[in-house]
């Protein structure tokens, strides 16, 4: 064995772990540095740090003596990860500066945690997956706290941290169980042994508080409490990063563990997914009915969203893999390009967050209007918008797995939660106009808006068949055949 | 009467079970939360060393020293996020912590 690891498979990691460093190292020592300068550095940063994974051609290879691995999925879900984390970043700028918000931590804590999600994704031992867990929630709990003027920021940052570390000790529990019932730590080790001996009650408890553990990273229900709570209360930009990054992070980490590390004990964590598969279909789509707050309302449809993810993931199949991961792209773009129309949601007295406030939006600003629709179109799963697709695939993989139930409840929550989307559409184009809202002329903001519309719309359908050929290539890493 | 590795889960899991009821039921003030948390992690750490000693294996002493470390952090950031409150509102009960419902 030699001393030096194999560093070729965490390059990402490595540029962003030392730009980070040398960010911070920047923000101290330039006088003149602004938040929106340091923001473009990041996001660029975090870009540069793509290209070593996208342009990986190893294959599955795992390094730092077991504890990292880098593959197709890993690939997929970094892609994902860092462009959020990327378009959070560019359109926040406008945001802070509005709010007066000049702490030059706040990209670099979004850098950091974006080090920390692509950790998770990488992991292949507990004890790596707890580190990144750890690094990406302590720079969440700063950033939803980062508004120290506001009093629902340091409450939203507050909860969260509580919350959070509670999340976090369970985990740990399930971790030390799993750990003194079988000895080892390692994911390959841990599926070996399992395959050969997987009656162990000790271990299965174990198992248990890991999932939720893990489930509130995703928020599904009912570890969803500290949600809606943090998505109001933390900087808007803030709630775009959570929205999308960290939920699609969580996830990956959520399927490494079910699919590679417990296969032995399918029959047990499929139960545990289809009651939370279920409840988050249902809390989000009946909770969000009564909201009158949008990022509140985003809140409630995130959690109803994981539901339906987490159905793909409950097949246990190649199907339900490829099925979570084309969801969890898509709905990525659905979610960061409604909060970049969120974002640009200003009239004269400042951003405002009501849904009531776009009543007539469509007479006011139309090219914002058809874009919010579009969101909402593909978020409610309407036919050829992009996240028609995603239900599709997830409920197709439920189905051939024989979860007939749970695929029935998908389809009536998606009903359901086609109200309180459609409600907004309706606002927007057949009500009566509220106050003008201020044009957009952040320009990040609006490519971001285009691009993500466009992905939505029904153009969506040329892109796809790419997209399919992709998660099947990155969910063939956890099923060689 | 020897201590085994028995006795050490138990410890663990009743350290572990207070934690938990410290943080839902306590309704007096947030520092009491921040404890409980601490209390979980000590649980966990006990489990691990304990579960390494009895398997004579390191890994589980590495990974107690790593939550140490974590711990240490997670109740840096706590504290600080509870100063900046408590300096805007002027209060840390948990009854005050109330802003945002439903």
């Amino acid at each position: 064995m030699s001393m030096i690891p194999n560093l070729a498979p965490a390059l990402g990691e490595i540029i962003l772990a030392i730009g980070a460093m040398a960010l911070l190292i920047a923000a101290v020592v330039l006088k003149n540095l602004t938040v929106s300068k340091l923001n473009k550095a990041s996001a660029m940063l975090i870009l540069i740090a793509l290209l070593p994974v996208l342009l990986w051609q190893g294959g599955t290879e795992v390094t730092f003596g077991g504890s990292f691995i880098q593959d197709g999925f890993a690939v997929f879900m970094k892609t994902i990860v860092m462009l959020a984390a990327a378009a959070a970043l560019l359109m926040s700028s406008q945001y802070l500066k509005l709010k007066g918000i000049k702490a030059l931590e706040f990209p670099i804590l979004m850098v950091l945690a974006t080090l920390g999600m692509m950790m998770m994704i990488s992991a292949s031992t507990l004890l790596s997956l707890y580190m990144g867990l750890e690094l990406q929630s302590l720079s969440l709990y700063v950033l939803a706290a980062i508004n120290r003027n506001r009093d629902r920021s340091i409450e939203a940052g507050l909860k969260y941290f509580v919350l959070g570390a509670v999340s976090s000790g369970i985990l740990l529990y399930g971790i030390s169980l799993v750990y003194g019932f079988t000895g080892t730590i390692v994911f390959a080790d841990l599926a070996g042994l399992l395959a050969a001996n997987s009656s162990n009650i000790g271990l299965i408890i174990g198992m248990v508080f890991i999932l939720a553990g893990l489930a509130f990273k995703i928020s599904a229900v009912p570890f969803h409490m500290w949600t809606p709570d943090v998505y109001e209360g933390a900087p808007t930009p803030v709630t775009a990063f959570f929205a999308a990054a960290p939920k699609v992070a969580a996830m990956a980490l959520m399927m490494r563990v079910t699919i590679t590390t417990f296969p032995a004990l399918v029959g047990d964590w499929q139960m545990i997914l289809t009651f939370l598969a279920v409840a988050s279909m249902v809390l989000g789509a009946f909770a969000a009915l009564v909201q009158t707050n949008i990022k509140r309302l985003m809140a409630y449809s995130s959690i109803g969203h994981i539901g339906y993810a987490l159905v793909g993931l409950a097949a246990g199949t190649a199907a339900g893999v490829e099925g979570v991961l084309i969801y969890m792209a898509i709905y990525a773009t659905m979610t960061l390009g409604t909060f970049a129309c969120i974002l640009s949601m200003r009239d004269d007295e400042g951003m405002t967050e009501k849904i009531a406030d776009l009543a007539g939006l469509s007479r006011t600003r139309p090219a914002l209007a058809l874009a919010l629709a579009i969101f909402m179109f593909s978020l409610a799963g309407i036919p050829t918008m992009a996240g028609f697709f995603g239900k599709w695939f997830v409920f197709k993989a439920a189905v051939d797995a024989g979860l007939y139930t749970l695929a029935v409840i998908g389809v009536v929550t998606s009903v359901v939660a086609a109200y309180y989307y459609l409600r907004i559409v309706k606002l927007m184009y057949f009500d009566e106009p509220a106050p003008d809202f201020a044009p957009v002329t952040d320009l990040p903001k609006r490519y971001i808006i285009a691009i993500t519309a466009a992905l939505n719309s029904p153009l969506s359908l040329v892109f796809i068949g790419l997209l399919v050929s992709a998660a099947v290539y990155a969910a063939g890493s956890f099923f060689p055949s | 009467m020897m201590i085994g590795l028995l006795h050490y889960l138990v410890l663990a899991a009743s350290l572990f079970t207070i934690g938990i009821f410290g943080i839902f039921l306590n309704r007096k003030n947030v520092i009491i939360m921040l404890m409980s948390i601490e209390l979980m992690l000590l649980a966990v750490n006990i489990n691990l060393v304990a579960f390494s000693n009895y398997m004579n294996d390191l890994v589980g002493q590495i990974f107690a020293l790593f939550v140490l470390t974590v711990a240490a952090a997670e109740a840096a950031i706590g504290l600080a996020i509870l100063v900046v409150y408590s300096r805007r509102r002027g209060s840390i009960e948990v009854e005050d912590i109330n802003q945002m419902k439903g």
